[in-house]
C-alpha cells in the first residue's frame, strides 16, 4: 500500500505544547513515527550557570510548569550533595507534602487530558474539576497555584502554618473521595475499556530496553520508583506502597496514575500528622568546588540533575535529564501498528512533557535557523564515540590510552 | 468604531499558541474551560484553527525555532484580531531574557509582522485564570 505522511503539529488542537509528529501511514495504520522537537527550547542549563546557586532554583522551576517542584527538588538535592549538608527534618516533611500535592494535580490533569484525547470530554471536565481543590491547597500553603518556589538549597523557603493542616486534611479527604469515584467511573467504563485495553502495549522487555521511567514503567509491572529505591525527603518514614499494574497498555497507565493519587494523598496526610517542629533551613554558608547529583521522582518519572561548581557563586555546569526524555522514544515500540486515532492517545499515555525534554539545540545566529536538534546532536556524539573507537581499536586499547593520559597528569 | 471591530467584542473565539513557555500558562489557559471557570458561558471558545480565531492567546518568550511558525500562524489569523500575551514571559521574558535562544518579547515580534496589531497583556507567572478573564474583558471593552 502507498505510504503517506500525516503531519501533526507544531500547533495542533490536540497538543498544548508545540511539537511536531510525522506519522507515516498506510491507509489508517501507522507504520512509522518520527518527531521534531526544539520548539520549547529556552537554554535553561546555560541560563542556570549565569545565575547564583540560589537563583537557579527559580530557573529550574520554570523548566516545566507541571513538574514545577520536581525539578527544583532534584536540583537542591544535587546542590546539597555537592556541599554535603544535612537538611532539617521539618524541611524534609514540608518538601514531601509539596511534592506529593504536585503529583496529585499532575495525575488528575493527565486523566482529564487522556479523556479529552479519546473524545470523552466528561472525564476531561471531571479530572480538572477535582484538580481545582488541590490547587487551592497549594495556593493556601505556598501562595501560588503553580510554581511554588518552596525549594531552597538546604531547606525550604517558607514555613507551613500548622493551623492550616486541619483544613488541608478535610480537603484531602474530599480529594480521596472524588478520586475513588473517578477510579470507579473510569476503570469500569466499557467505552474506556474498549478504547484503552490492549492499546499501545509496552512489554516488560521494551520498558526496560527503552529505559522508561515513572508510571510508564510501573504500568508494565516493574516497581521502579526513586522514592523507595533511593529514599529522599520523608518517604522512608511514612507508610505507602508503590503502585504497579500488569499489561503495559494505556489502561494500565491510567490505572497506575489514578491509584497513585490515593497513595500520594495518604503521604500528604501522614506528613502533616508527623510534622516535627524545628528549623526549616540548614543555612548553607559556602559552596565547595566539586560535583553533585540529585534525583527525584517527578509525576512522570525520575528527574536527574547534575551540578558542578568551582567554589564560586554559581554552577559551572548544570545538566538536567527529564523523565520524558526516556519515555518518548518508547513511542517507536507502542505506536507502530495502531490507527491514527489511537496514536494520539498512546503518545499522550506516557504524559510526555516537551518543555522538560528540550534541553539541547544548535541555532545558527545569522539566519535564526535551527541547524541541529537534540536528536542530531545525539547522533553526532555517537559518531564521535565510534570514531574514537576506530582510532583506538579495541576497548582495552581505549582504556590503556585513558590510563596513559591520567598518568601523564 | 468599524463594523469588524464591533463584531470582535461579542463571543470572542480564541486560539492558543505556545511559543516556548514553561507549560504552566498553557495549563492555566486550558483551566479556563473547565467547570470552575467555564468561560464558554461567556461565549469564549477555544478553537482548533487560527482561521476561526478572533484572538490569539500567546504564552511564552518566543524562541528562534518557533518564530517562523508563529509568523505564518499570525498571517493566517483573520484580521482584525487581538493578541493576548499571557504571563510574564510574553510580557518581558523574565529570566529568559538572557537566554541565547529567545528572540522575544512578544510585542516586538508581533509589531514587526503587523505594525497595527492590537496587543494586550496579562501579567503573572502564571496569571490566575480569573486574571485572564479580566484581561480579556478589559481588552474587549477598550476596542
Ligand atoms: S510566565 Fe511563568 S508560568 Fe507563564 S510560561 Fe512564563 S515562566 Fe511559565
Amino acid at each position: 500500500m502507498k505510504k503517506t505522511i500525516v503531519p501533526l503539529g507544531p500547533f495542533h488542537p490536540l497538543l498544548e505544547e508545540a511539537e511536531y509528529f510525522k506519522l507515516i501511514v498506510e491507509g489508517e495504520k501507522v507504520v512509522d513515527i518520527d518527531m521534531r522537537v526544539g520548539y520549547m527550547h529556552r537554554g535553561i542549563e546555560e541560563l542556570s550557570t549565569q545565575k547564583t546557586w540560589d537563583q537557579s532554583t527559580f530557573v529550574v522551576e520554570r523548566i516545566c510548569g507541571i513538574c514545577s517542584t520536581s525539578h527544583p527538588m532534584a536540583y537542591v538535592l544535587a546542590v546539597e550533595d555537592l556541599c554535603g549538608c544535612e537538611v532539617p527534618d521539618r524541611a524534609k516533611y514540608i518538601r514531601s507534602i509539596i511534592c506529593e500535592l504536585e503529583r496529585i494535580h499532575s495525575h488528575l490533569l493527565w486523566v482529564g487530558l487522556a479523556g479529552h484525547f479519546i473524545g470523552y470530554d466528561t472525564v476531561f471536565m471531571w479530572g480538572w474539576k477535582y484538580r481545582e481543590p488541590v490547587l487551592d491547597i497549594c495556593e493556601k500553603l505556598t501562595g501560588n497555584r503553580n510554581h511554588y518556589a518552596m525549594m531552597k538549597p538546604g531547606g525550604v523557603r517558607r514555613d507551613l502554618n500548622n493551623d492550616d493542616f486541619a483544613w488541608v486534611h478535610k480537603e484531602m479527604d474530599k480529594v480521596i473521595k472524588s478520586t475513588e469515584m473517578l477510579v470507579g467511573a473510569v476503570l469500569d467504563d466499557p467505552v474506556l475499556h474498549a478504547r484503552t485495553k490492549g492499546i499501545g502495549v509496552l512489554s516488560k522487555k521494551d520498558a526496560i530496553g527503552y529505559g522508561t521511567l515513572g508510571p510508564t514503567v510501573r504500568a508494565s509491572g516493574i516497581p521502579d520508583d526513586i522514592r523507595t529505591d533511593d529514599p529522599y525527603n520523608a518517604y522512608d518514614r511514612v507508610d505507602w506502597k508503590v503502585i504497579t499494574w500488569e499489561g503495559g497498555d494505556v489502561f494500565a497507565k491510567a490505572a497506575v496514575r489514578l491509584l497513585e493519587i490515593i497513595e500520594s494523598a495518604k503521604i500528604v496526610k501522614q506528613c502533616m500528622d508527623d510534622m516535627p517542629d524545628g528549623p526549616i533551613d540548614a543555612n548553607i554558608k559556602n559552596m565547595p568546588p566539586g560535583e553533585g547529583i540529585g534525583h527525584a521522582e517527578a509525576p512522570r518519572g525520575e528527574v536527574f540533575h547534575y551540578v558542578r561548581g568551582d567554589g564560586g557563586n554559581s554552577a559551572v555546569r548544570h545538566k538536567v535529564r527529564a523523565p520524558s526524555f526516556m519515555n518518548i522514544p518508547s513511542f517507536k515500540a507502542t505506536c507502530v501498528g495502531h490507527t491514527i486515532s489511537d496514536v494520539a492517545l498512546i503518545t499522550a499515555a506516557v504524559d510526555p512533557c516537551y518543555c522538560c525534554t528540550e534541553r539541547m539545540a544548535v541555532v545558527e545566529r545569522a539566519t535564526d535557523k535551527l541547524v541541529m536538534s537534540g536528536r542530531e546532536l545525539e547522533e553526532c556524539s555517537r559518531k564521535a564515540t565510534e570514531n574514537l573507537k576506530k582510532e583506538y581499536g579495541s576497548p582495552t586499547k581505549v582504556e590503556k590510552t585513558v590510563q596513559k593520559i591520567l598518568s601523564d597528569f | 468604531m468599524s463594523l469588524t471591530r464591533w463584531a470582535l467584542k461579542k463571543s470572542p473565539w480564541v486560539y492558543h499558541v505556545a511559543l516556548s513557555p514553561c507549560n504552566n500558562c498553557d495549563i492555566e489557559i486550558l483551566d479556563l474551560l473547565t467547570p470552575r471557570f467555564d468561560v464558554e458561558r461567556f461565549g469564549i471558545k477555544l478553537v482548533g484553527s487560527p482561521r476561526h480565531a478572533d484572538a490569539l492567546l500567546v504564552s511564552g518568550s518566543v524562541n528562534r525555532h518557533v518564530l517562523p511558525r508563529f509568523i505564518e500562524l499570525y498571517k493566517q489569523t483573520a484580521k482584525p484580531c487581538v493578541v493576548f500575551g499571557i504571563g510574564s514571559c510574553a510580557l518581558s521574558m523574565t529570566m529568559f531574557r538572557d537566554s541565547y535562544n529567545t528572540v522575544g518579547p512578544l510585542d516586538k515580534v508581533v509589531k514587526e509582522i503587523d505594525p497595527n496589531a492590537i496587543i494586550a497583556y496579562v501579567p503573572g507567572c502564571p496569571p490566575k485564570p480569573e486574571a485572564m478573564i479580566l484581561g480579556v474583558v478589559k481588552a474587549l471593552q477598550t476596542l
